[in-house]
């Protein structure tokens, strides 16, 4: 929340010189209000700040995905039309490695922001925010990382810590170097 | 005897000839669904760096959308002293800027099987435009930023709201919102009415359709920078804010699903690109990667803009593999792809940057080498 404290903090302070001109170099764009603001602010990081009021439980949450998901993603979250959800723990590091929720995501958080902005594929933004809530609990509670009684709110989903929470790195790149002979190479070069 | 044409106005949005009714994008068949999924350019059929508006690349994660250019607006927020909205003729009337960049989808090409026949199907999700827009950086000085920005949170209009966090250094240096193409107003599947164009990132990063900048202070880590357009390693580790587009070449002619004529004359040609910066050279083998020789660069070079080359061959009509690399401004070399997988892996997915080898048989037939 101390991003919108911030704003409003800030657009009273400003003065303005009529109810919505710019103040720039070029003068050129409207303030946005602070209400404008809240209602398009969406995103969810991993603070959580940002995230709506609002709580809901995990055996609510089976029915909603039951209704909403489960048709793409399957009734167990084995995938479908949809990436599989479920599953996958201890494959990262194998040839055939299984990403979902549960193995690969880092932050429950996002989880929360990509189904409410983004989900269900046909119909999104259609959930209100307490479906969202329920339906992301019981999305890791089929990874095994919610118990079925819990309620989740914005609490539950910025303290869950990911099991892949700490499975990424920075980039290295430039991290291939060619071995750049021009001639009589070994044939490696062109060819896998 | 000849009998006049069509007449003027027949068509006053013109189309390609139908004798060239072949040459347009190339959408995989059968895939579960078409609302999150791509279409390649047809680099085989491609002679210049600018690639035809029609023919552009396509990746879309919630389809099309059809949005209203009067009433769209884009929102600057968060670490700003002033948030603003704009509408899309008020970002028309700053400052302009003309640049030529490609523009490329992380995933271009494959770590596996099938590696697809034709230049499209191998390398076809990169393309290469002259873009019109606004420099960020203007509109991060028009509403002034405050400590502690650091990163901005792009956002689309689009059913997926595309998300993605870029760092501010970028949006500082050469970032732009774009709202024109080749000259004309973006495609609705480029992000009419206005979008993000981030030069030498991965293409995914350009978000579409942008409705919202959010100034902050660190990453949001949306779906799109965690479990996508993330890049596991043999480990179990993965790469995050993988952005950069690294070197990279395709010969496009001859190429595979391609038949040389016979032996004798034959003009390899195909284009180079680097996200770093300008293409320094690009050298090419007609046997197999043995030798390597150097293709003549056809004007313009530009930084982060696809780049032609050409080298003549005289075909002996014997069965050979041939292939380019491209060597950046900055030095770097485009790896073959048995050095980039002894360094990956084969489940990074994203930013393939290997040689691409092409097949010739003895009767002219071009192949994937790969395949």
């Amino acid at each position: 929340m101390r991003t919108r404290k911030v704003l409003v903090a800030l657009v009273l302070a400003v003065p303005v010189a009529g109810p919505s001109q710019a103040q720039g170099r070029y003068g050129i764009g409207h303030a946005a209000t602070p209400g404008q603001v809240k209602s398009w602010d969406i995103d969810v990081a991993p603070d959580g700040r940002n995230l709506p009021a609002g709580r809901a439980t995990v055996a609510q949450g089976k029915q909603i995905y039951a209704a909403q998901c489960a048709a793409c993603h399957g009734v167990q979250g084995q995938g479908g039309l949809g990436d599989k959800l479920v599953g996958g723990r201890g494959t990262l590091a194998t040839p055939a490695p299984v990403k979902t929720v549960g193995s690969y995501w880092p932050y429950a958080t996002t989880l929360f922001d990509y189904v409410r902005r983004a989900m269900p594929l046909n119909a999104p933004q259609s959930l209100s925010d307490a479906e969202v809530y329920a339906v992301s609990g019981y999305v890791l509670h089929l990874n095994g990382l919610l118990d079925e009684g819990a309620v989740v709110d914005a609490r539950t989903l910025t303290e869950l810590k990911m099991p892949n929470r700490n499975g990424f790195v920075s980039d290295p790149r430039p991290d291939v170097h060619s071995a750049a002979c021009t001639r009589e190479c070994p044939t490696a070069g062109a060819t896998p | 005897m000849l009998s006049p044409g069509e007449p003027i106005g027949a068509k006053l949005y013109g189309d390609p000839s139908p004798f060239e009714a072949k040459v347009v994008r190339n959408v995989q068949a059968k895939l579960p669904q078409y609302i999150s999924a791509s279409s390649r350019t047809p680099l085989q059929d491609l002679d210049g760096i600018i690639t035809p508006n029609g023919l552009f690349y396509e990746r879309h994660h919630g389809g099309i959308p059809a949005i209203d250019s009067a009433t769209h607006r884009l929102m600057l927020h968060g670490l700003v002293k002033m948030p603003l909205l704009f509408s899309v003729e008020e970002l028309r009337r700053f400052p302009s800027v003309t640049k030529i960049h490609f523009l490329e989808c992380s995933g271009n090409p494959s770590y596996k099987r099938p590696f697809g026949k034709t230049a499209s199907d191998v390398m076809g999700l990169v393309s290469c435009a002259e873009w019109t827009g606004v420099a960020l950086k203007t509109l991060l000085e028009e509403a002034a930023l405050l400590p502690g920005a650091k990163w901005v949170v792009a956002e689309g209009a689009d059913a997926s709201g595309m998300t993605r966090s870029v760092p501010l250094d970028k949006c500082l240096d050469d970032a732009l919102i774009v709202y024109s193409q080749n000259g004309e107003r973006l495609r609705p599947e480029q992000g009419y009415p206005v979008r993000l164009l981030l030069p030498g990132f991965e293409g995914n990063m350009s978000v579409k359709w942008l409705r919202r900048l959010k100034v902050v202070e660190a990453p949001v880590h949306s779906r799109e920078e965690t479990a996508k357009y993330t890049d596991l390693l043999p480990d179990g580790t993965a790469r995050q804010f993988t952005f950069m587009m690294e070197a990279k070449s395709i010969i496009t002619a001859p190429s595979g699903g391609q038949r040389i004529a016979g032996p004798g004359f034959v003009e390899i040609r195909g284009f180079a690109w680097s996200g770093r910066g300008k293409v320094a050279r690009v050298e090419v083998s007609v046997d197999g990667g043995r030798n390597w020789a150097a293709a003549a660069l056809q004007e313009p070079v530009l930084s982060r803009a696809l780049t032609r080359f050409t080298l003549p061959w005289q075909w002996d009509g014997k069965p050979t593999v041939i292939a380019s690399r491209a060597v950046d401004e900055t030095g770097y070399m485009q790896p073959g792809f048995g050095e980039l997988l002894a360094v990956r892996g084969d489940n990074s997915f994203y930013h393939n940057n290997a040689v691409q080898p092409w097949r010739v048989a003895a009767d002219g037939e071009v192949s994937n080498a790969n395949a």
